[in-house]
């Protein structure tokens, strides 16, 4: 499935400012693998120009709705309205056409098996540690720290809940769990556990907190950037990277797109990673 | 699609300074990456040429972030040139290009005359090679960076400085951010370009105005897209009326109706840029759509367009 017009099976507002778009996407079962990305044309038109990147939530089947047709198979995405893309997308209705790029870039490995898994999810940044955890429960123990400003940026645990992963939130204005920050939780639960891998996915001043608690307990730790891309195929250049190492001697730019959106956290430069930087819409 | 570009009766096969095409469609450099990029995509050998990313002497780092932002119909980029270098280019990406049936032409620049030369004669001893695409919007390091392609007379020393080390088609890619694009196009033919193709992005910036930041880090970025069009047609116009060499319309081409101005214009054939990134099958939708053209309009040669302005 790597470029395709399809249509919109369902497009819902799940919290304020939040939407869910399930997308008729025969094989993306098979294809897409978990931190794995798409290219969204919001319409096919040159309003917005460009495609929105947007990280897989899940991908599934559901019953065809005239009988005796094979169920139809399904992508979802889970997005939030920052800008004029994603509030354009949040009008599209079910039967609406798409045209869909992907799965596009390098996803999550899963670790050694048996070892406690934690993930990190700060608003949005979620959506791509749904798969991840799929995979994950079946032989691992996994929990689910999920952070927000307040109790609206908390979307979709329920879901991971039913999978079987622990889940604990935390939000600045302590609307929902505990009051500060999903970091902080972090710190306790590895203090706790003591030996776990950590895969992340928010904010990137949550991502740069992440990483450095990680480094402190030595736990292993993946992380999913969000960029603004162009192209998704690794021509445009446009959403680089500092890897490890990086100087203006000698530069070491990572694709974000193809060599990411999932980075090993010794393969990125934290020292020079710009905490304002991210203000793209999509979760890539 | 035969070699001749002959189907249906039709026949879309260009030749642009000695380089013959299947049809008139080609991607502009830095949009297609090196080709390899968008092979899952499209299929490379119905393109009328490959444009590769713009190459250096030494590998190219670019720009800090954020290196692109989406304005109105287009998009910034300040991308800084990115690029493997000319050696890693041979090594690493001739490998896959020389395959395909397709002529290959390879955009470079410099920022000196000395690295325009070397990079010339490295692209010349490659026998797959069908072209070169000279990249004059630099600027000159050693000259105050005044931009080459800005002023008449350093064109001219970029131009002939190339000329002098490649016995490859030459084509020269001109800069919209002059007074007079016609000053700069004269210069590249007398200093022995084959051919001129325009227009590269126009200098523009965008502001977030609740963070008072630019857009991009390199506060000013090149403006593409649909948004170019018009200055890039009225260019386009005004070069072919200027010179006697051929010309490439490039600048916001995303649909057959787009890529036929610039041919009625008279360009010899056309580039797609930022509409790759949009739609990676984006140059077979235009070849496609040329070609309905063709024959809704009764045209068996698509060269008969070429210049077919009527202007009362």
């Amino acid at each position: 499935m790597p470029n395709f017009k399809t249509r919109i099976l369902a497009n819902q507002e799940i919290a304020p400012g939040y939407w869910r778009m399930r997308i008729q996407a025969p094989g993306a079962v098979a294809d897409c693998k978990p931190g794995q990305f798409l290219m969204f044309r919001v319409q096919l038109s040159l309003l917005p120009l460009l495609r929105r990147p947007f990280g897989i939530f899940r991908t599934g089947f559901q019953p065809s709705d005239v009988d005796g047709l094979p169920p139809v198979e399904y992508l979802e995405i889970l997005y939030k309205i920052v800008g004029q893309g994603t509030a354009m997308m949040s009008e599209l209705h079910q039967g609406d056409r798409v045209e869909i790029l992907g799965p596009l870039g390098r996803g999550f490995s899963a670790g050694a098996t048996g070892r406690e898994k934690i993930l990190v999810g700060g608003g949005i940044g979620l959506v791509p540690l749904f798969m991840l955890a799929q995979d994950l429960v079946e032989k691992n123990r996994v929990r689910l720290l999920m952070g927000g400003r307040t109790r609206d940026d908390i979307i979709a645990i329920t879901e991971f809940e039913r999978l079987g992963v622990e889940t604990y939130t935390a939000t600045e204005d302590g609307s929902l769990g505990e009051q500060g920050l999903v970091t902080d939780v972090l710190e306790a639960k590895l203090k706790e556990i003591g030996e776990a891998d950590v895969f992340a996915c928010g904010p990137m001043p949550m991502l740069q907190a992440v990483q450095k608690i990680c480094a402190r307990y030595e736990a292993p730790l993946q992380v999913s950037l969000e960029a603004l891309m162009a192209c998704g195929v690794g021509a445009c250049l446009g959403c680089v990277v500092k890897g490890a190492g990086h100087s203006e001697q000698t530069p070491r730019y990572l694709c974000t797109c193809k060599e990411g959106p999932v980075f090993r956290a010794e393969q990125l430069d934290w020292d020079l990673m710009d905490a304002t930087e991210s203000s793209c819409e999509g979760c890539k | 699609m035969n070699s001749t570009g002959s189907k249906n009766g039709i026949s879309l096969a260009v030749e642009v300074a000695g380089i013959r095409m299947k049809n008139p469609i080609m991607p502009a450099s830095g949009t297609f990456g090196y080709g390899e990029e968008y092979a899952p995509y499209i299929d490379l050998d119905n393109l009328g040429a490959i444009v590769t990313k713009g190459l250096s002497l030494a590998p190219k780092a670019g720009n800090p972030t954020p290196r692109i932002t989406e304005t109105v119909s287009g998009m910034l980029n300040a991308i800084g040139l990115q690029n493997v270098g000319v050696d890693a280019f041979i090594e690493h990406k001739m490998p896959f290009l020389r395959e395909l049936n397709t002529p290959v032409i390879a955009n470079f620049f410099g920022n000196t005359l000395e690295e325009y030369g070397e990079v010339a004669s490295r692209l010349d001893a490659i026998p797959e090679l069908a072209g070169v695409e000279l990249n004059i919007s630099c600027p000159n390091v050693k000259k105050g960076g005044i931009v080459f392609g800005t002023d008449p007379k350093a064109a001219f020393e970029a131009v002939s400085t190339v000329r002098k080390r490649l016995s490859k088609p030459l084509i020269v890619k001109l800069t919209p951010n002059v007074t007079d694009i016609t000053d700069i196009a004269r210069a590249a033919e007398d200093a022995g370009a084959d051919a001129l193709s325009c227009i590269n992005t126009i200098t523009g910036m965008a502001i977030d105005v609740r963070r008072r930041r630019p857009r991009i880090a390199n506060l000013t970025g090149g403006l593409s897209g649909p948004a170019i069009r018009p200055v890039a047609v009225r260019m386009v116009y005004q070069v072919v009326n200027a010179v006697s060499i051929p010309v490439i319309g490039v600048g916001g081409i995303s649909t057959a109706e787009d890529a036929l101005e610039f041919l009625i214009a008279g360009a010899s054939a056309v580039q797609v840029g930022t509409a790759n990134f949009v739609d990676p099958d984006a140059m077979q939708k235009v070849i496609d759509g040329l070609e309905r053209f063709c024959l809704e309009e009764g045209v068996d040669d698509i060269r008969s367009l070429i210049g077919s302005l009527e202007v009362a």
